[in-house]
């Protein structure tokens, strides 16, 4: 499972920068993830309920999720389009030569903390 | 007195501490002069298979090891041990890839000092193990034609991070509408570089090809 695998990158992550600050406590950790990153929020929400637990500075640490929306950019024509709605091909000028500019990212974004 | 709350910011990638480690671990096998082979693929697309023939190939030639990596069980590690070819199961404790740190382990424990070629037979997925730098020096996937010609169209991570396509059961293409054609033009949309063999495990069609690959690849490694 994968959300089961990066949380412990999450747990990971905030556990150093937690230890870096000073923290006594981590509130609440707020991630940023792309549309097409293949998380399922929900699940990984469950993944964090579970993984946090095991350690004492974020036990109680609320997860938030904000999404990043996929786009994806035209070699050819240069224009962007959303990546959900039309994959790969250009809905402007049907080339194939696209590439995903945004929509991949799995960001901490911030960490509340007392 | 109220503790104050306060919000830091952190603004970081959580695969920036793996891509981080899969670099240094490069470096070590640089220095032993041990080359690092991640095969990645889905289940049932014959990687042991294609593995045990590799082993034959290759014999006398590199001096190839393999480190299993499944979710549990033991019964590839030990198919390769039957056949007289060095190897180690990993255990990834229910996750679907292996991370750098994870890879290392594994490494150390199979041991270094002996070995010129070890293969990584990751775990049998196309989607995760694609976003994890287990720290190989080359990626190798093997799409087999009964899954279909459009596998590089649903899972494009996968083709965009690997160096070699193999394409397995060539034997079977008679029965199958799988269109090779389609299979060149999107793995190459992906990546341009990709290099694709066509081999049949079974009947050993291809597999020569696939070993001088491998083998090239390796003595540059190894300069």
């Amino acid at each position: 499972m994968h959300e089961l695998g990066v949380v412990f990158y999450v747990v990971k992550d905030v556990k150093n920068v937690a230890e870096e600050n000073k923290v006594e406590k981590v509130n609440s950790v707020t991630l940023q993830i792309g549309e097409v990153s293949g998380i399922i929020h929900e699940y990984l929400i469950d993944c964090w309920n579970w993984a946090r637990k095991k350690e004492p500075v974020m036990e109680e640490a609320e997860m938030f999720i904000e999404q990043i929306d996929a786009v994806t950019f035209c070699e050819d024509c240069k224009k962007e389009y959303g990546t959900v709605e039309h994959g790969k091909t250009c809905p402007h000028c049907g080339s194939e030569h696209t590439y995903l500019v945004r929509g991949n990212e799995f960001l901490i974004k911030e960490i509340e903390v007392v | 007195m109220e503790k104050e709350v306060r919000v830091i910011e952190v603004k970081r990638s959580i695969f920036e501490d793996n891509n981080k480690d899969a670099d240094r671990l490069r470096g070590e096998l640089k220095e032993k002069g041990v080359f690092l082979l991640n095969l990645m693929s889905s289940p049932g697309s014959g990687k042991t298979t294609t593995l045990l023939a590799l082993a034959k190939a290759l014999e006398g030639r590199v001096k190839m090891g393999v480190m299993e990596a499944d979710i549990d069980s033991a019964v590839d590690a030990e198919t390769m041990l039957e056949h007289g070819i060095k190897s180690i199961q990993i255990h990834t404790g229910g996750m679907c890839h292996l991370d750098a740190d994870m890879t290392r382990q594994g490494l150390y424990e199979f041991g270094l000092d002996e070995a010129e070629l070890i293969v990584l037979e990751n775990v049998g997925n196309l989607v995760c193990p694609a976003e994890f730098d287990t720290g190989a020096v080359k990626n190798m996937t093997i799409l087999s034609v009964p899954e279909g010609d459009d596998k590089p169209q649903k899972y494009p991570l996968m083709y965009e991070t690997c160096d070699l396509l193999v394409v397995n059961k060539t034997d079977v293409l008679p029965y199958f509408d799988f269109d090779k054609e389609n299979v060149e033009k999107y793995a190459r949309l992906r990546n341009p570089n990709i290099d694709i063999i066509y081999i049949s495990a079974k009947t050993g069609e291809g597999i020569d090809q696939l070993a001088d690959w491998i083998v090239k690849e390796v003595q540059e490694w190894r300069k």
